[in-house]
Order: C-alpha cells, then sequence, then structure tokens
C-alpha cells in the first residue's frame, strides 16, 4: 500500500490510468474540436462564396494577362529592352512567330484590340502586318519597318513594353486620375476626366455630413426615449423601430413623393402662399435629396444604440451635478455626455460605414450632384472588360477604407456592442 | 418627466422647447412613412394630395393602383420571385448560422475573435463591393441569373443577423438552468431541446426576420444577378423609381408597411415572451 508520501509524488491520473494533465488536454482538445465543427459549415461557406469572391475581385484589379497571353514571345523579349531606340532583331522576330501562332488561334485580334485600347489606331496596323507575316523570313526588322512607320514608333513599344507586365497598377492610377503619359510617366489625367478623386472625398464628406445630423437629431429622442417611463417611452420607439424595419425602397419613395417639384411639400408651400407656383424649390434629384433622405434612412442606426447606452445611465447622476451647484449645461457636458460617448462612437461608426457604401438612395434622388463612388462602380461593372477592373480598383480602395474604419471601430468600441432590435 | 416645481422660468421654457424640438424630430421619422398610404389610394395619377382628397370625397379615393398592382401577372410573379428567394435564404441561413452561434459561443472555440469577424464581415462590406464580387464569380461559375446564386448571395448577407442575435440570446442565457435540468435527470438532447432550445428561440426567430427582411429588400445584388425570370419586386420597383414612377409603386409601398408592421409586431411578442421566460417584469 502506498503512503501519502508517494501518492503526492506520483503523477495525478484519470479513472482510466492516463496522467490527468494528458487527460485535460485530450478532453479540451475534443471541446475545442467540437466548437469548430459547429461553427465550421458557416466559415467554409462564407470563405468560398463570399472572401474568395472579394479576393478575386482585388486580384482582378491588378491583374494584367492579355500581352502575356496573346504575345508571350515578344512579352519576354522585350524585357531586356532597355527603352532606347527601336528595339533589335530578336524583338521582331518574336513579335512575327506570336503574330503567326496568333493568327493560326485567332487571338491576335485580341492582342490588337488590347493594345489598340493604349494607343488608339495600333489595331489596325497590328492586324495589317500579321496578314503578310508567314511570307517573311529573317531579319524581320526591316521588313517591319518597311510595312508601317509605325512599328518605328518608340511610343509603341514603351507602352507595349509596360502593359506586357503581368501586375499593372494602372487601374489604380485611373481611380486616383492618374495615367501614364507619352513618355511612360504618371501623370494627372487630363481635367474633363479628373472625377473618381472628387467623387471619394465627396462620398467622405457627404457621408461625414450625414453622420452629423444624425447625431444631432438622435441625441434628443434618445434622451427621451431614455428618460420617459416605460410606457411611453415604448410607444416613443415604435416611431424609431417602424421606419426601422420599413424597406429601403419605401422610404426611398416616400421621399421621392414628398420633395417632388410636383410633390406633397412643393404643394403645400404652394397652398400656403409661402412659395410661387414658379418657384417651386427643388429638393430632390440633387445633393439635397441625398442628404435628407439618407438620413432619414440611417436615423434609426444612429438611436438605437444611443438609447441603449443612455438607459444604463441613472438620472440620479444629472440630479446630483446640479445639487452640487453646476448650470444644467454643465452638469449635461460634465456628466452625462462622456457617459454616452460609447453608444455615440458606435452610432457613428455604423451610420458612416453605411452611408460611404450607399448605392441605391444616391442612385434615386441624388442626381448628378448627389452620386456617391458606389454608383460609379455599378456604372463600371455593367462595362467592358477594361471597366471592370477600373470597378474592381474603385471598389478595393473602398473596401480598404472601410476596413480601416471597422478596425478603428474595433478597437474602440468592440463589435459585440452592436445590438439589433 | 414633469416640470419640478422649483424650476426656474428659462428651465421651463427648455423642457417645452425640448418637447417640441423632439416632437418634430419623430414627425420627420414617422410622417414620410405614413404619407404614402393615403396618397396610394389617390385616384389620380398623382403623387400629391388632390382637393379632392383634402376634402374627404369619396370621388378623390380609388383602389385603382391596388387593382393594377394585383392584377399584373408581371408584379405578381415578381412579388412571388422575392418570398420564393427571401423563404429559401432565410431557412438556410437561420440553420448555418444559428449552428455556427452555438459554436461560436463554446468555452474552448479556438481563434474567436478571427472567426467572429469573419463571419461578421458580409454586414460591414459595403453592398456594392459585395455585389461587385460576386457578379464576376457567380458568372465564372456559371450561377449568374439563377435563382441558387441569389439565394446564396442573400445566405451571405443574412447570416452575420442570425450569428449576433443568437449571440446576444446566449450571452444573456443562464448557465445554471443547464445544470439544473441535468441533475433532474434529463440528458444532453433532451436538455438542449427543452431547456435550452426554447430560450434560443427568440433570438434564433428574431435572426430570421432579420434575414428575411435583408433579402426581401435587397435591390443590389439582385439589380446584377438577376436574369428576367428571377426579377423580384425590388428591381422592377427600383427601375420604376428610375424611370417613370407610377403610383401602383405607392400601392406595393403600403403593403409593404404593413408588412414591416406585422414583422414589428411579431418582435415585440417574442421580446415580451423571451421577459416572461427569464423572470422579468415585462417593460
Amino acid at each position: 500500500m502506498a503512503t501519502r508520501e508517494d501518492r503526492s509524488k506520483a503523477p495525478l491520473v484519470a479513472a482510466d490510468g492516463t496522467p490527468l494533465k494528458e487527460a485535460l488536454r485530450r478532453s479540451q482538445a475534443i471541446e475545442r474540436r467540437r466548437a469548430f465543427a459547429l461553427v465550421a459549415p458557416l466559415l467554409f461557406f462564407l470563405l468560398i462564396v463570399f472572401i474568395v469572391p472579394i479576393i478575386a475581385m482585388m486580384w482582378r484589379s491588378i491583374y494584367n494577362p492579355e500581352i502575356r497571353e496573346y504575345l508571350p514571345q515578344t512579352a519576354s523579349a522585350l524585357s531586356a529592352w532597355d527603352g532606347e531606340g527601336i528595339p533589335p532583331e530578336p524583338v521582331f522576330q518574336a513579335m512575327a512567330a506570336d503574330m503567326i501562332v496568333g493568327v493560326e488561334n485567332r487571338t491576335i485580334g485580341r492582342a490588337a484590340a488590347r493594345i489598340n485600347r493604349e494607343i488608339p489606331g495600333a489595331r489596325s496596323t497590328m492586324m495589317r502586318t500579321s496578314r503578310q507575316v508567314d511570307e517573311w523570313s529573317a531579319p524581320y526588322r526591316e521588313k517591319f519597318l518597311e510595312e508601317d512607320e509605325d512599328w518605328a514608333n518608340l511610343e509603341f513599344w514603351t507602352i507595349l513594353q509596360r502593359e506586357s507586365r503581368l501586375i499593372t497598377p494602372t487601374y489604380y492610377l485611373l481611380a486616383m486620375d492618374y495615367e501614364y503619359n507619352a513618355q511612360g510617366e504618371i501623370a494627372p489625367r487630363p481635367e474633363v476626366y479628373q472625377i473618381y478623386r472628387d467623387l471619394f472625398f465627396r462620398t467622405a464628406w457627404m457621408s461625414l455630413l450625414i453622420t452629423g445630423i444624425c447625431v444631432m437629431l438622435a441625441y434628443p429622442i434618445s434622451y427621451m426615449l431614455a428618460t420617459q417611463p416605460a410606457r411611453i417611452s415604448n410607444l416613443l420607439l415604435i416611431l424609431v423601430l417602424l421606419p426601422f424595419w420599413t424597406s429601403l425602397l419605401v422610404r426611398t419613395s416616400a421621399w421621392i413623393v414628398l420633395l417632388q417639384q410636383q410633390g406633397v411639400i412643393n404643394e403645400l408651400l404652394v397652398g400656403l402662399g409661402a412659395i410661387d407656383s414658379d418657384g417651386r424649390l427643388r429638393m430632390i434629384y440633387n445633393r439635397t435629396g441625398t442628404i435628407v433622405a439618407m438620413t432619414h434612412i440611417l436615423l434609426p442606426f444612429m438611436v438605437l444604440p444611443l438609447y441603449s447606452v443612455m438607459k444604463t445611465i441613472p438620472p440620479s447622476y444629472l440630479r446630483a451635478a446640479k445639487s452640487l451647484g453646476a448650470h444644467p449645461f454643465r452638469a449635461w457636458w460634465r456628466v452625462y455626455f462622456p457617459l454616452t460617448i460609447p453608444g455615440l462612437a458606435a452610432g457613428c461608426i455604423l451610420v458612416f460605414i453605411l452611408a460611404i457604401g450607399y448605392y441605391i438612395t444616391p442612385a434615386l434622388v441624388g442626381g448628378d450632384s448627389g452620386i456617391f463612388i458606389s454608383n460609379l462602380i455599378a456604372d463600371n461593372m455593367q462595362g467592358s472588360s477594361a471597366q471592370l477592373k477600373l470597378a474592381a480598383a474603385l471598389a478595393t480602395i473602398l473596401l480598404v477604407a472601410v476596413l480601416f474604419i471597422y478596425w478603428l471601430f474595433n478597437r474602440l468600441v468592440g463589435v459585440e456592442k452592436l445590438k439589433f432590435g | 418627466m414633469a416640470v419640478p416645481t422649483y424650476a426656474t422660468t428659462a428651465e421651463r421654457v427648455w423642457h417645452y422647447a425640448f418637447r417640441i424640438i423632439c416632437g418634430l424630430i419623430f414627425f420627420f421619422l414617422i410622417a414620410p412613412i405614413v404619407v404614402i398610404i393615403p396618397l396610394s389610394f389617390n385616384a389620380e395619377p398623382y403623387f400629391t394630395f388632390t382637393r379632392e382628397m383634402l376634402s374627404f370625397n369619396p370621388e378623390g379615393y380609388s383602389l385603382r393602383w391596388y387593382e393594377n398592382l394585383l392584377g399584373s401577372q408581371e408584379w405578381m410573379q415578381s412579388i412571388a420571385n422575392s418570398f420564393f428567394i427571401a423563404i429559401s435564404s432565410t431557412i438556410i441561413a437561420t440553420a448555418l448560422g444559428t449552428v455556427a452561434a452555438l459554436g461560436l459561443n463554446r468555452p474552448n472555440m479556438p481563434a474567436r475573435a478571427l472567426i467572429t469577424a469573419i463571419l461578421i464581415s458580409p454586414m460591414i462590406v459595403p453592398l456594392i463591393i459585395t455585389a461587385a464580387a460576386l457578379f464576376s464569380f457567380f458568372a465564372r461559375v456559371g450561377l449568374s441569373n439563377t435563382y441558387f446564386g441569389i439565394i446564396l448571395s442573400h445566405v451571405v448577407l443574412g447570416t452575420p443577423f442570425v450569428v449576433l442575435t443568437v449571440t446576444a440570446s446566449l450571452a444573456g442565457f443562464n448557465q445554471t438552468l443547464i445544470r439544473a435540468s441535468q441533475s433532474l435527470g434529463a440528458n444532453q438532447a433532451r436538455t438542449f431541446f427543452k431547456v435550452i432550445l426554447p430560450l434560443l428561440l427568440p433570438g434564433v426567430i428574431s435572426g430570421a426576420l432579420f434575414a428575411f427582411v435583408t433579402s426581401l429588400d435587397e435591390v443590389v445584388i439582385v439589380n446584377f444577378m438577376a436574369g428576367p425570370t428571377q426579377t423580384p419586386m425590388t428591381v422592377r420597383m427600383f427601375s420604376g423609381l428610375r424611370e417613370e414612377i407610377s403610383p401602383t409603386i405607392l400601392a406595393l409601398a403600403s403593403l409593404l408597411v404593413a408588412l414591416s408592421i406585422l414583422l414589428l409586431a411579431t418582435l415585440e411578442m417574442i421580446r415580451r415572451r423571451n421577459e416572461r421566460m427569464r423572470g422579468m417584469s415585462p417593460g
């Protein structure tokens, strides 16, 4: 029989004889696996149907395979070219070989179209030469140059060399209103095409403005909701929750009905004699329309987190401050307001993130001056492959901005504070 | 919150001014939604109140826009499409989301923060970006212009709500109830179905309602993804509002407001039942 001392030295064991540490580790591993097994279906679903498509979109915004794919030999021959003077014979030889393959596979037209996007007119030169190239023999350089003077154009080769890179910043430059100029340098685009940077700033500025208006409107009513007796505040809460649960399109159409030139508000003002029938206010299909409708749509997202924080603040704090001699405003500013900051931060970031990515409401009531960057992403999505890549670049920039704000939110407040309903 | 008798004049003025300000803000919130309901009964194709309507002349009112809506093959088909898509995606999203939330809230869950972030991410990523990503992805795998593709994308949008609401109801869950049930002799399955699930159900239902509304109300993705046969009502409504806006849309909008009142009432009922079950006084 073991003495007491022996037992204290021997490792503790579970019922089946395994050391306790080992048994615990094993059972925890099983628990971990069980927990993960529950999460796994959704996690894999989202990875495949959400995360992978987003990464693919980001990849598409920098991926530039056409020249590499359609003119592979030229692309590799050009990588050795120093950019000084007309390229040497091997480049022309590679071009001739690529053209013969391209004519056979009927891909030469696609290559020509791709180059034509960079140099208008290059398409016809490419196509014309490609029809004759199979009759030529080395050396090719002179024959190309005789055939068309475009082949002596340095710009053509510079662009071809640049575009044979598999990864290109072209679409990000476009999204920032820059482009490559004839010398291959990065330069601002002509002013008429400069729309994206402005629109990014406008989207951010209008989202901030809408967030600000939401704060000013949400603060008083959240305070009222939090301080009224339950019977009244439940009733008032319905006035916030009903819009919250009402379809976005319904609310946008309501604002169209109200703000139109022949709409309720203008008719009312004319009826009251406040304005002339000719002087009807333009409140929609412009920036005003977007701001009013989006403030209405996003206001509940500000009220709900504010209200849930304010409900936890005992009213006696304010009374205490006042009884100690603080002016009501000072009491509010020094005692009440700091306590509401978590709710305020949650609401602000929620509203701002939602606003910055808005598409539907600006598209319907924004006109030209009230659209957001999302609207241009949507426009570009319906276009050619180059526009798709531009859309992907714009979307990636927006995504990075939103993720940054979200990360900031997470550091400051924490996602788990978000509550719905 | 009556004005105390010792309040100064300034305090009294502020008290009433504050109430008026709040009243105006509540009016701003609710008036646009209320105003479309009478306008949907307008006998004329206008978006404002006619003289007849204001004088409550019965001739000023009619059901013609409702007849237009309910008698239109196209509208009814797209409403049916919307409900089919919403119900299918809600069922999948609720199942996936509830199971995931149960796993996420287990004490031994590995990499909880990272996985939570991934599960919630469809809610943070702007819809237009999700649409752009799914649009070309689904085109490549042959899912564009299919119900299946639309349903999958709506499942993506709906699951974060289910995960969040179920997590919230698990957070308020009294763990001693499980021990109590087990000490009274119930096995794991019985404990789950008789104790855990009934208490969890409100969270599951409100998550499902959120997923349902999200899908029913979604325009951006379906606008790119839906072919002519799958057109849901939102896309029809969106193009209607863009091109020539007809009061038929107001009739549909009024019906949707009625639906949201119904949803709100359901949620309120769930909330009260939930508070009773947890032994709190109904607030």
